[in-house]
Order: C-alpha cells, then sequence, then structure tokens
C-alpha cells in the first residue's frame, strides 16, 4: 500500500534500453577476463578536465531519476565518471544481473539500496525453495564498501539473520529497512536490527515469510533502545508470532516521528485504541485484528474507539481490518473524508457492510477490497470515489471453482464511476469482452491492467468467444499502458493485438493462453519496450522462443514453465548470445526419476541478461545452459 | 472462433487439455474434484446458462496466482467474519427495553425457537418485567426488525444479527404475541 510498493513492482524501466547498448560493446572489446571493466583504465585525465567533471558532479547531484542517470552516463567517459561519483541509489533489478564487486567499482558513494531477486512466479510456488537469491554476497560487499549507506530495499531475496546483522555491525548511519515478500530471517535478526540500528527510521517488513522455531521466538519489540527513537514506520503485520504489548506502547510513546504503524494480528481493539492514544498523528495506520477481546459481559468500548478516531486527524491511510467484526466499523467514519488510501483486502464485509463507509470516503485514491463485497459494493465504490486511481480486488475464495461474487458488471460500473483510474486488479470467475472493452475506453489513463479471471480458458460470459477482443481493446485505447496481465480463453489473435498496439508494454504475464508460437513472436517482435515476460502453461515451443534472440538483450528476463520449449531450443539460444544466463529449473520430481538422464522437455526456464555471467551459487536442480 | 457451436469448442477444449501441461507431483490424483458441466440454455440472452465453463480439473499449482501470505491471512478471515455456518458459536447480542445491559447468546445452542425462549427467560428473569408481556424481535441482514418465529429456524440463525427483547406494548405492530 506505501508508495514503496507500487514503485517496486512498476519500476521505471526505459532507461535501461539506453544503458546497455554502450555497456555491451564495452564488454565484447575488452579483455574476455569478466573483471569489472570501467572505461577508464587510461590515465587520469587533464587538469582543466578535471575541472569541468568537478562542475559536472556538481550539476549531476541534483539528477534523481534512474533513466535520466543512465543516459547521462552514456554520453561520453567523463560523463560518465561524473555520473558514478554523483549517484546515491543503486537500483539492481536482477541480483544475478551484476556481481557486487563490479557495482561497488563503479559507484563510490551509494546511500540506498534497491534489490530484486527471485523472479515473481516464484509468489505462487513456482520456484523450488533454495533456488537462490541470496542476499549474503551482497551484504558482505556493501557492508565494507559503503559506510555510509542508509538504506536497503530487498524484494523477493533470501535474508538470513546473519544478514541483519552485519548490516547493524557495519553501517553506523543505517536508517531504513524495507523487505518486501522476503524468507530466510527470524525474531532473532529483526532484534538484532532494533538493539543495535541506534538511527533506524524505518523498518517495513511486508509479506515476508518470517520463521521462528516454536521455543525461539524473540520479543524483538523490546528490544528497541530505551531512548526516544527516530522511527518513522513501523510495519510488521506479517510476523506472526506474538510480543509484548506493553513494549510496543511504550516505544510508540518515545517515538514522536513516527507516522506509519501497521501491527499484526495479536493488537485487538482494546490495545489498538491504547497505541493510537500514544500516537495521534500517525498518517498510516494498519490495524491488527479488528475485534474486541472482550468476551461476556465486557463493556462495548465502542466509544473509545470512536473518540480514538477522531483525534487521529492526519489519517490517510488505513490498512489492516483482520478478522473483522463489522460492528465496529463505524467508529472509523470520522477519519473516512481524509482517506486517501484503504485496503479492506483482509476482512470478509458484504455489500451492506461496506456500503455505509465506502459512501464517505470521497477523496479514497487507493482501495483494496475482497469480492465479498460483490458487484453492490463496486457499485457504491464507482458512485463515491470518484478520484480512484488504483483498485485491487482479491477473491476471499481462491480456486477456480468457487462462487465468484463480483463479475463484468462490477467491472463495468467502476469504469463509468472511476475515470482517472490507472492501475486495476481484478480477480474474478465471469467477465466478458463488452466490460473490458467499456473500461478501457472509459479509463483512457490506465497505466496497469491486470485481469484474472480465475477459471482457466474460460471465454466470454455471454458470447462464448474468446477475450482477445477485450485484451485487444485495452492495449488498442489505453495509450499509457506499461503492465498487462491476462487471463481467460485467449487465441493468437490477442497476442497480435498486443504486439500491434502494446508499445509501452514494461511487463506481461500470460498463463493458459494463446494457440501456437504465433502467438509468442507476436509480443516478441511488437513490444519493443517489454522487459519482463512471464508465461505459464501456454503452448509456445523453441521456434517462438528463438524468434526473440534479437530481443533478449533489451529484456530483465523471460520465464517460461510448463509450455512446449525443449532443450534443442534452450541451449540454442544459450549458444548464440553469451550474456544471458540460461536457467532450467527442474522439479524435485523429474530430478530423482532421471538420475544422469536428461530429459528432453523444459519444465521451467528462466533466462536474464547478465553482466555476471552463470551465477556460481545455482542449486542441483537448475542447469545453467 | 466467431460463430463457434457449443460441440467445436468442447473439440477444442479436450485438445486444449491434451496439451496442458500439469505441474503435480507424480503419483497426485488428477481426477477433477466434481464434474460441474454446464450447457447452453435456449436463449443466450440469459448470462447463467450460456457459461460455459469446462469440466472443474485438478486445482493446478500457484493458480489463482495469490501469494501464499494473503491465503493463509484470507482463511483466518474466512473462519471469523463468516460465523454463520460455523457450529463453533454464533453469538448475538441480546438486548431487552429497560435492562442496563446487554447480553451475548450463542445461537447455536439452541435447536428450535422453544428453546430460545426458555434460554432468553432464563437470562433475562432478573429484571422486573413481566415476562407474559415481551415479544421477541431480531433485527436481520437488512436491519429490518421482525419477529421472531415467522421463518423456519435454519432460515432464522442465518439471518438473525441482534436480537431485542421488547416490552409488549411496543410489540403490537409485529403481529400476534409469540
Amino acid at each position: 500500500m506505501r508508495e514503496e510498493i507500487s514503485d517496486m513492482s512498476e519500476d521505471d524501466e526505459t532507461g535501461e534500453r539506453a544503458r546497455w547498448a554502450p555497456d555491451l560493446s564495452k564488454i565484447r572489446s575488452d579483455d574476455s577476463d569478466s573483471g569489472p571493466g570501467p572505461p577508464v583504465g587510461d590515465s587520469p585525465p587533464p587538469f582543466s578536465d578535471q575541472v569541468l567533471e568537478n562542475v559536472l558532479e556538481n550539476v549531476l547531484e541534483f539528477l534523481t531519476s534512474r533513466r535520466d542517470r543512465n543516459a547521462a552516463s552514456a554520453v561520453c567517459r567523463s560523463w560518465y565518471r561524473a555520473e558514478a561519483q554523483t549517484r546515491r541509489e543503486l537500483f539492481i533489478g536482477n541480483c544475478y544481473a551484476v556481481t557486487p564487486h563490479r557495482a561497488i567499482e563503479r559507484f563510490r558513494s551509494i546511500k540506498s539500496v534497491v534489490l530484486k531477486g527471485k523472479p515473481r512466479f516464484a509468489d505462487f510456488n513456482l520456484v523450488p525453495h533454495g533456488w537462490g537469491a541470496n542476499f549474503h554476497p551482497w551484504v558482505k560487499s556493501l557492508g565494507a564498501a559503503y559506510r555510509n549507506l542508509e538504506r536497503i530495499c530487498l524484494k523477493r531475496m533470501s535474508v538470513t539473520d546473519n544478514d541483519l546483522t552485519i548490516i547493524a555491525d557495519s553501517l553506523p548511519l543505517f536508517k531504513d529497512l524495507i523487505l518486501i515478500c522476503c524468507e530466510g530471517f527470524s525474531t532473532l535478526g529483526l532484534a538484532v536490527i532494533a538493539e543495535r540500528c541506534r538511527h533506524l527510521r524505518v523498518l517495513d517488513l511486508i509479506e515476508d515469510y518470517v520463521e521462528d522455531e516454536e521455543d525461539e521466538v524473540v520479543d524483538w519489540i523490546s528490544k528497541f533502545p530505551e531512548t526516544t527513537t527516530s522511527l518513522e514506520s513501523l510495519v510488521f503485520d506479517c510476523v506472526g508470532c506474538p510480543f509484548n504489548f506493553e513494549a510496543l506502547e511504550r516505544l510508540v510513546a518515545r517515538s514522536p516521528s513516527l507516522r506509519q504503524l501497521r501491527v499484526n494480528h495479536h493488537v485487538a481493539l482494546e490495545q489498538l485504541r491504547r497505541l493510537m492514544a500514544r500516537a495521534p498523528q500517525l498518517t498510516h495506520l494498519g490495524t491488527g485484528t479488528f475485534r474486541s477481546e472482550a468476551g461476556f459481559g465486557e463493556v462495548d468500548p465502542n466509544l473509545d474507539l470512536v473518540s480514538a478516531f477522531g483525534a487521529s486527524k492526519s489519517l490517510v491511510c488505513l490498512s489492516g481490518f483482520r478478522d473483522i467484526e463489522s460492528e465496529f466499523l463505524p467508529s472509523i467514519y470520522s477519519v473516512c473524508a481524509n482517506l486517501t488510501s484503504l485496503n479492506f483486502s483482509y476482512a470478509n464485509l458484504t455489500a451492506e457492510e461496506l456500503i455505509p463507509v465506502i459512501r464517505q470516503c470521497h477523496n479514497l485514491q487507493t482501495f483494496w477490497v475482497l469480492d465479498t463485497v460483490g458487484d453492490e459494493g463496486l457499485r457504491a465504490v464507482a458512485e463515491t470515489c470518484r478520484n480512484l486511481r488504483e483498485l485491487r480486488v482479491f477473491p476471499l475464495d481462491a480456486t477456480e471453482d468457487s462462487d465468484g461474487s463480483v463479475s463484468d458488471i462490477g467491472l463495468q460500473l467502476i469504469s463509468e464511476g472511476c475515470r482517472k483510474l490507472r492501475s486495476i486488479l481484478f480477480f474474478c470467475q465471469r467477465m466478458t469482452n463488452a466490460a473490458v472493452i467499456t473500461m478501457s475506453k472509459n479509463c483512457p489513463d490506465l497505466v496497469v491492467f491486470r485481469l484474472c479471471i480465475m477459471g482457466r480458458h474460460r471465454p466470454d460470459r455471454t458470447t462464448g468467444e474468446p477475450m482477445d477482443a477485450g485484451f485487444g481493446a485495452i492495449v488498442m485505447n489505453c495509450k499509457k499502458l506499461t503492465r498487462l496481465s491476462v487471463s481467460g480463453l485467449l487465441t493468437d489473435k490477442a497476442f497480435e493485438y498486443i504486439g500491434r498496439y502494446g508499445k509501452l508494454v514494461r511487463t506481461l504475464s500470460v498463463a493458459f493462453a494463446g494457440d501456437s508460437d504465433l502467438g509468442l513472436r507476436y509480443v516478441l517482435e511488437g513490444c519493443t519496450r517489454l522487459q519482463k515476460l512471464e508465461i505459464r502453461d501456454s503452448p509456445f515451443g523453441d521456434t517462438s522462443l528463438i524468434s526473440g534472440l534479437p530481443f533478449y538483450y533489451n529484456m530483465r528476463f523471460l520465464w517460461m514453465s510448463s509450455c512446449n520449449l525443449s532443450m534443442r531450443g534452450c541451449r540454442e539460444v544459450a549458444r548464440d548470445k553469451p550474456n544471458l544466463v540460461v536457467e532450467v529449473i527442474r522439479d524435485w520430481a523429474s530430478l530423482e526419476e532421471e538420475e544422469g538422464e536428461e530429459t528432453e522437455m523444459v519444465e521451467k526456464l528462466y533466462l536474464y541478461r547478465s553482466l555476471a555471467g552463470p551465477r556460481t551459487d545455482a542449486p542441483t536442480f537448475v542447469k545453467i545452459l | 472462433m466467431e460463430g463457434q457451436t457449443q460441440k467445436s469448442y468442447d473439440a477444442e477444449v479436450d485438445n486444449l487439455k491434451d496439451t496442458e501441461l500439469r505441474l503435480g507431483l507424480p503419483g497426485s490424483d488428477e481426477e477433477p474434484k466434481k464434474a460441474k458441466k454446464r450447457g447452453l440454455g435456449e436463449s443466450s440472452m440469459k448470462a447463467e446458462s450460456v457459461e460455459t465453463a469446462p469440466v472443474a480439473k485438478a486445482q493446478v499449482v500457484g493458480w489463482p496466482p495469490i501469494r501464499s501470505y494473503r491465503k493463509n491471512s484470507i482463511q483466518m478471515a474466512k473462519k471469523g467474519g463468516d460465523q454463520n455456518n460455523e457450529k463453533g458459536g454464533l453469538f448475538v447480542k441480546v438486548s431487552m427495553d429497560g435492562a442496563p445491559y446487554l447480553r451475548k447468546v450463542d445461537l447455536n445452542m439452541y435447536k428450535g425457537y422453544r428453546e430460545l425462549r426458555e434460554g432468553l427467560d432464563a437470562m433475562f428473569k432478573c429484571f422486573p418485567t413481566a415476562k407474559d408481556e415481551f415479544a421477541i424481535a431480531y433485527e436481520d441482514k437488512d436491519s429490518d426488525l421482525m419477529l421472531v418465529g415467522d421463518v423456519p429456524w435454519e432460515m432464522f440463525i442465518t439471518s438473525c444479527k441482534k436480537l431485542r427483547i421488547m416490552k409488549g406494548s411496543e410489540a403490537i405492530g409485529l403481529g400476534s404475541s409469540p
């Protein structure tokens, strides 16, 4: 829900293309050893040039956009050096695309690092455990090279308690730790961070898998120093273990800069009220369990909750609402008009329960909700939230055969009311081309369109036709579209549309779609800005894979699983493109069956451009061609 | 694919199923859990009947694409929020006109209206209201005040949100006393 998350998924990629062309030619003309080869191996520049460089550095300090910096660094050697000296944030979209050593050689004074690891399909259990994306080699190098490093943001990396200890011990000025969809650490590591990072400002743990042995849970909340802290953000709803609530209450009381707090489900409403009383300045609040602890015969705490929200005049973002008792919802009415962001996606609410709340949220820009509110709930959203920019509708029952409660009707209503919509993620069981086409016309500002019709190969529910026309209209009419996820029954025609009109598309997710190799070819040849392509269970074979050879260096990665690929095709790609790492990932099952014998069919392919060459930490089930 | 008949579509679905590569572990059950085949209705205007959902397939790894974190959290939401079908506790508030505080009862504890009335009698007998002159009403999902006893018990417990014991004089409009 924070800005970081949207930034992390829709990271600006257009600069990468400009950057890669010059760098690759430098690799080829330099000698063959894979040491870092910056173009400044020659003698130092003359004095006048040095002065110019210093002036340039002062100017480049102001350049913050990654795309602009990449472009500036490609102008000439002088600019390359100046830019390298002044870059403060290091963004690495694929941790295996470059070695830590090489990054450190080029950039000398970095304050913030963003690292992404596993491919996104790892979120859906398609990448076996132990695949890689270990933070360890990075933290060792970063800790040694960048003493002034303040911020580390990781997504889908494997992070151990030891790694967290290295952060705490190596970086005296460390301020911000953001871990998204990471795993490998426990409350032990969190305790070290809390205790030793004296300038900690942000500790955001977002959808991480925090592993704790039953008897080894540490009450990390109690480990923060007893003095006033500089904490501005504390997010730990994914840390499932219990903790000392009084310690949290005291921590909040001595953190005057705290503006974001998201607690886990061990905090009930009575405790929430106490926390809110300690931090009336909060702007972002994630409630724990939205339920009273009180049992039989207790005083109804509803009144106090009302005044608690009434006193929180700065709240603009609410989330949490786990295990909700909807009778307590009215207590948030007083803040609704100020809310720009509301996340009900863990709350099982009916339309009747949602409507009185949403009707007051006129300023909402981001709204996440469960499909239990149905098309009627979405109608209320459409009628009230005229400024909505982002909508996500998640399924309560994430199976193919569930009775979905939202449909094309809801989608159409949203498109009619929320004309400024930029981003939508919509899970449903029933959809029509007409509704999607209507949305494409009503919401021309769409940048992200992700529609998941949960039943595989499901056609338009009224006409029985494939969903080609709908998705075609989206790429045709939404001229700013950069991210697209398709679903439902789709023929090669849909991909022809995407290739022809999706000229700005950077991220494309495909599942159970297409008829033949043509489909993939349309996309590879047509989508000139394509960076991330992930495909599963679609009938694309070696021919289409090979047709993409001219384009793979322009992309961050390609993932294909359960398609029609064979080792022959994958080997040809690996042979033809030396700076591509081509990984064939096998399932544990097939590993046991064929000892020493290689299957011809490729179950999972993950290929990515890299300046680092084949990685040395690949597990046995990964074969690098 | 325009103008495709149901028959040729079915054939295509079968072909698709042939090329479909599954990610199930060896030896896993691949039979569909339920055979839920829906045919075309007479009129294409009827949305539900035209829905040509293929036979339910075995669950596939990672589909629909929802992160485990969310799936696990939703499990809790399903259990906690949707109490209507849970055998473990269907608590509703009970208010009695004139009483200083409310009580809560577990509707699952009673087999029918008679037991409910007896239970409420026992609960509120400390209050000095003449028991013959009160009616039991309830608030349903639409927040309407209804007299208890009109609908079958099973239907009642799924729609009852709150109970209210009303003084006999106010209950006149609701119909004959229970």
